[in-house]
């Protein structure tokens, strides 16, 4: 690439994580800059003449008016290829792991290892062969990434249209930077490709076209598969003052959704919470491997107390990582908690530009980045000339201040995203896991999504259908009570309120560290709701007959109800074939004893 | 990297004056943070930071406020470096004002290292997840919030509530079982007080944690603006003792209230566009600066526990002050006022409280093995419960059912036998979850669906004494 020579800056001004710097023409909107005699890294965010605003990814504390800013001719960007599993960066893609090793366990400014390990060498397998005609997104070949990820696809990038193999490495181990395939573009212009590639953070990577499929993405959680499901490529928000179970259900989400590849964003919360992942994640096993779920994870923590800007860029970064995935046409799914954090970074940002602030302070813009945001979400035909596909699903956890959903984060991520997990204060406090409200909580998928568990459990619907339905009447029985007491309610409605009462606490109450409760088969779910339905129906005929809801209830065989949410995946379907037979037994006991 | 020369630089611009910021001319190349000494005419030294630099001006905060100060009479000096604080073992039972000068009429403190007050943060890699249970020796805390070490769990408290007793009675209880480790205390008082400090110092000195204790003290008559470093002077002491000496650090800050109002004040005056409530768009961040300086790292012995107290404007749970809190630490004890006014103490409401690292710090080998499952009990019955006196409250107690009065009465009973105990009882957590276990031997097995059954065999009452 021709070098333009590049023309130094001067630092005007300095206000926390802004900078202001004059003498930069040629500069162009969000290029990496390097920032004072320490050379930290920034990012141009706006440009007025030849005078640039910088936001700085580190601490600027030492840096001062009159110090030098180097433009580096490259916009922010991650680095991609085998070796982003299992490993942890923070905001712009420092691996922790190193700067650990290089700085101990403070985090040092000015210190930018690669991002990527130089010197591992990767098995690399080819599927082209010299002379072949490829597209952007053709894969050349793979590596065996980590044992939950045997293929990564080392790709043509999407920088080159198409072109003719030249040159391709045979089978054998190779670092990132080596060339492993030559492509000819035509017009005198080769192009040599390696194992690593850099894509700026800001920019979506294209894609084919977008599919609307749907599949769900099977969280393991019941009220989530059965009540609020997301579709693989979908869009989730988890909002909830402090305390309600968001990160609980990011890492939930994060250890059992069937997705291929996890990225992971810490971005503005505890370290701890980012340290329980590290210490966790190596121990627990995927359910379907059995092999550690590290193996399938990335992390980016940019935690409360780690420089703000960078903790803007980190959605970003995490999203980028995403996209790459999403190439090789796997199922991706994103956490990032919380995304109020990434919002308020940018608010902070924008105060320090003294731009005209909207509502709350945040800048008039904050809508149309969350927007841009989730927008990268969604399945879709990636490039390349095979027909592949792969998607990105997203869940943003918001925090709303004084758990009040009024308020613009919240409010704009609702209006982007298809399912809404509304988390509330009053559940948490009574320690109903997770704190879900079911009356206000919602998923647009969840019909389409029906036909998908029709396959499967026939009458999985009109299971979900009735849960909603009780948990409605609840709520208007419990206000009746209120008004008027417990007295006043028909034996048939005291038998709702008991089903209502057996859905909330047997059934979606979850203990996530309860490790048979923590994750819970579709089929043992199903079988769930099969039992407390068939109990519902049955005791509806005999309170026809006369008979008293307290006296079905200390049946044996319904108690165990309460239980059986403790019962493993594996047993379960013997567990359910067996207390059916007992429930069955015990009510029509009850039969009997009206008929003598 | 390129080393940067330190120079002192003297300016005599002062051009503005605004609340407890000095706008100083002329000053090109200071550099952003810079610790600055501000003379005043009476030859009197003063210090401040640097919030804002640029070509032509640098905005200084003063902590000591800038009354007095004048635009003429006023030589600003810019250090060079940042503000610095001189640690070293020395500094134990020693008392500080809340610029971190000695003021126990003890000789000056021989430093082994000057550490910069703003920290670092730590790599979230080099993290130690905090999992071994203090003791506290009160029942609402151990047996239903249980606090481990390096965990941040504040106070959420209200004007005229006893906080500060049960800060002094768990910084007198606290203890890891099993264990003979250093232990230390460092306690941060930001505009309290002089009665309230003398409570805290006496009892410091009654159970003799004060030759074990680090005291660093604003009082309400001291600048406003000197709390934004008195936690930071804490920390930085805190952060040295536990990962450069291997100190188990227990730091109490009391009241965070009085900080976020001094960080109200530059905001202010600062003419920043403010956002909830007038508290600046960037608390969030700020108060993790603090919080976040807690915690366990791998390879170290130390630790750092924090347990900040904080009084809600109005007892709102809402307000930008606890709210913020309550997104950083790693949960809260919320002392309520209902509570106290029915004469309980402490007055803690375990249903709004919470710790975060709970699960890590209890169960077998470290409490008890049935300690997750009672406490998971305790909690179901006592929200049934308190939902239940509402609706008594509405509908009377005529239309509840036995199974309604059976939770009526063991709510009572929890706040009476199980959260309420002497200010100088310190209950063991066998002590603790046995009051639980009898308090749930009032109901049928079958209500006790949290619990599983094999817990129940074993610690049941009625089980246990049948095979006694
Ligand atoms: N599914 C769950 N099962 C058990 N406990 C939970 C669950 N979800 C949340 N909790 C409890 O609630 C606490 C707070 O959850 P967390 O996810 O940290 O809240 P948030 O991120 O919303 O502040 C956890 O520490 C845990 O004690
Ligand atoms: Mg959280």
């Amino acid at each position: 690439m021709l070098k333009q020579k590049l023309k130094f800056g001067i630092i005007k001004k300095v206000v926390g994580p802004v900078i202001f710097a004059e003498s930069m023409e040629n500069i162009t909107m969000y290029e990496m800059v390097k920032v004072g005699l320490d050379k930290i890294i920034g990012e141009v965010i706006r440009i007025e003449g030849d005078n640039a605003v910088i936001q700085v990814y580190e601490d600027t504390t030492g840096v001062s008016p009159g110090e030098p800013v180097e433009p580096t001719g490259s916009l922010l960007s991650v680095e991609l290829g085998p070796g982003l599993l299992n490993q942890i960066f923070d905001g712009i893609q420092r691996p922790l792991t190193v700067l650990e090793k290089d700085s101990g366990f403070f985090i040092k400014r000015g210190v930018y290892p690669d991002s990527l390990p130089r010197n591992k060498k990767w098995h690399f397998i080819p599927i082209k062969k010299v002379g072949d005609e490829v597209v952007a997104g053709d894969i050349l070949g793979y590596v065996k990434e980590s044992p939950l990820l045997e293929r990564h696809a080392i790709m043509v990038p999407p920088q080159i249209k198409n072109g003719q193999i030249s040159y391709i490495v045979e089978e054998g181990d190779y670092t990132i930077d080596e060339t492993i395939a030559k492509i000819d573009c035509g017009s005198n212009n080769v192009v040599e490709v390696n194992m690593v590639t850099k894509w700026p953070i800001r920019k979506p990577r294209p894609i084919k076209r977008r599919v609307s499929t749907y599949l769900p993405l099977i969280t393991g959680q019941r009220i989530i598969d059965a009540l609020f499901p997301i579709a693989k490529g979908g869009t989730a928000a988890i909002p909830g003052g402090f305390g309600t179970g968001k990160t609980v259900m990011q890492h939930q989400l994060a250890q059992w959704a069937d997705a291929n590849v996890i990225v992971y964003i810490g971005c503005g919360e505890r370290g701890n919470e980012m340290a329980e992942v590290l210490e966790r994640f190596p121990e627990l096993k995927d359910p379907c491997s059995g092999l550690p779920l590290i193996n399938r994870t990335i992390l980016i923590a940019n935690v409360s107390n780690m420089p703000i800007a960078a903790r803007e860029a980190s959605i970003y970064t995490g999203m980028t990582i995403a996209e790459y995935y999403r190439d090789m046409g796997y199922d991706v799914a994103l956490m990032a908690d919380s995304t109020s954090r990434w919002a308020e970074a940018l608010r902070e940002i924008s105060g320090r530009l003294e731009e005209m602030p909207g509502e709350e302070g945040y800048p008039a813009y904050l809508s149309s980045r969350i927007a841009e945001f989730y927008e990268r979400a969604g399945r879709c035909e990636v490039l390349g000339s095979d027909e592949r596909y792969g998607s990105i699903s997203v869940i943003g956890a918001v925090s709303p201040p004084g758990a009040d959903f009024s308020e613009p984060v919240t409010q704009s991520t609702l209006r982007v995203v298809k399912v809404f997990w509304a988390l509330d204060t009053s559940l948490a406090q009574r320690r109903h896991f997770p704190a879900i409200n079911w009356l206000t909580s919602y998923s647009l998928y969840k019909n389409d999504l029906d036909l998908w568990f029709a396959k499967y459990f026939p009458n999985w619907s009109s299971l979900t259908k009735e849960f909603m339905q009780i948990l409605q009447e609840e709520e208007e029985l419990i206000e009746i009570v209120r008004l008027v007491g417990p007295d006043a309610l028909s034996e048939f409605q005291k038998l709702v309120l008991e089903y209502a009462r057996k859905i909330r606490e047997d059934y979606l109450m979850q203990h996530a560290y309860s490790p048979a409760d923590s994750y819970c088969a579709l089929k043992k779910n199903y079988y769930m709701m099969c039992l407390l339905s068939y109990f519902y129906n049955e005791s509806k005929k005999l309170v026809d007959r006369g008979i008293q809801v307290s006296k079905i209830n200390s049946l044996p065989s319904v108690q165990e109800l309460s239980r059986m949410k403790f019962v493993s995946n594996e047993e379960f379907e013997t567990f359910y074939l067996n207390l059916l037979e007992r429930l069955k037994k015990d009510l029509s006991s009850l039969v009997e004893g009206v008929k003598s | 990297m390129t080393a940067k020369t330190i120079i002192a630089r003297e300016f005599k611009t002062v051009n503005g004056i605004s609340g407890p910021l000095l706008f100083v001319q002329g000053t090109r190349n200071v550099a952003y943070g810079e610790y600055v000494e501000i003379i005043a005419q009476d030859g009197s030294v003063r210090h401040g930071q640097v919030l804002e630099t640029s070509f032509e001006m640098a905005v200084v905060q003063v902590f000591e406020g800038t009354g007095g100060l004048s635009r003429e009479h006023t030589i600003v000096r810019f250090t060079g470096e940042p503000l610095r604080f001189s640690v070293s073992t020395d500094v134990i039972g020693r008392m500080f004002n809340g610029s971190g000068k000695v003021i126990d009429g003890g000789p000056p403190i021989i430093p082994k290292e000057k550490l910069d007050v703003n920290g670092s943060p730590i790599n979230p890699k080099s993290r130690a997840y905090p999992t071994d249970f203090i003791q506290t020796g009160i029942s609402a805390i151990d047996g239903m919030n249980t606090l481990s070490r390096g965990q941040k769990l504040p106070l959420f408290s209200g004007n005229g509530l006893p906080h500060n007793e049960i800060a002094a009675q768990i910084a007198r209880q606290a203890k890891v079982r099993k264990t003979e480790e250093k232990f230390l205390l460092i306690f941060a008082a930001l505009g309290i007080t002089v009665d309230e400090a003398r409570f805290f110092i006496n009892s410091f000195e009654e159970s003799g944690a004060l030759s074990r204790s680090v005291l660093f003290i604003n009082l309400a008559q001291d600048p406003a603006i000197e709390r934004i470093l008195t936690p930071r002077l804490a920390l930085t002491t805190a952060e040295y003792l536990a990962f450069e000496e291997d100190y188990h650090v227990l730091v109490i800050i009391t009241d965070m209230t009085n900080y976020c109002e001094a960080l109200r004040e530059i905001s202010a005056a600062r003419e920043e566009v403010p956002g909830r409530r007038g508290y600046p768009g960037y608390m969030y961040t700020d108060l993790a600066s603090i919080y976040e300086r807690t915690g366990r790292v791998l390879g170290k012995l130390g630790s750092i526990t924090q347990m900040p107290i904080l009084t809600m404007p109005n007892d709102d749970i809402t307000h930008p002050i606890p709210d913020l809190t309550g997104y950083i630490t790693e949960g809260q004890i919320i002392v309520d006022r209902a509570l106290h006014r029915r004469g309980i103490y402490p007055p803690i409401d375990v249903l709004p409280s919470l710790s975060r690292l709970m699960k890590e710090a209890i169960g077998q080998n470290k409490t008890r093995d049935d300690h997750r499952e009672l406490s998971d009990q305790l909690y179901y019955m006592y929200a049934e419960g308190r939902s239940l006196r509402e609706l008594v409250a509405v509908v009377g107690e005529e239309a509840l059912t036995e199974r309604d009065h059976m939770y009526l009465r063991a709510a009572d009973r929890f706040e009476r036998e199980f959260v309420s105990q002497g200010r100088y009882e310190e209950r063991s957590i066998e002590q603790t979850l046995d009051i639980g276990w009898d308090i749930l031997s009032s109901f049928p097995e079958s209500e006790l669906k949290r619990i599983s059954l094999n817990t129940i065999q074993k610690y049941h009452p009625a089980k246990r004494s049948k095979v006694s």
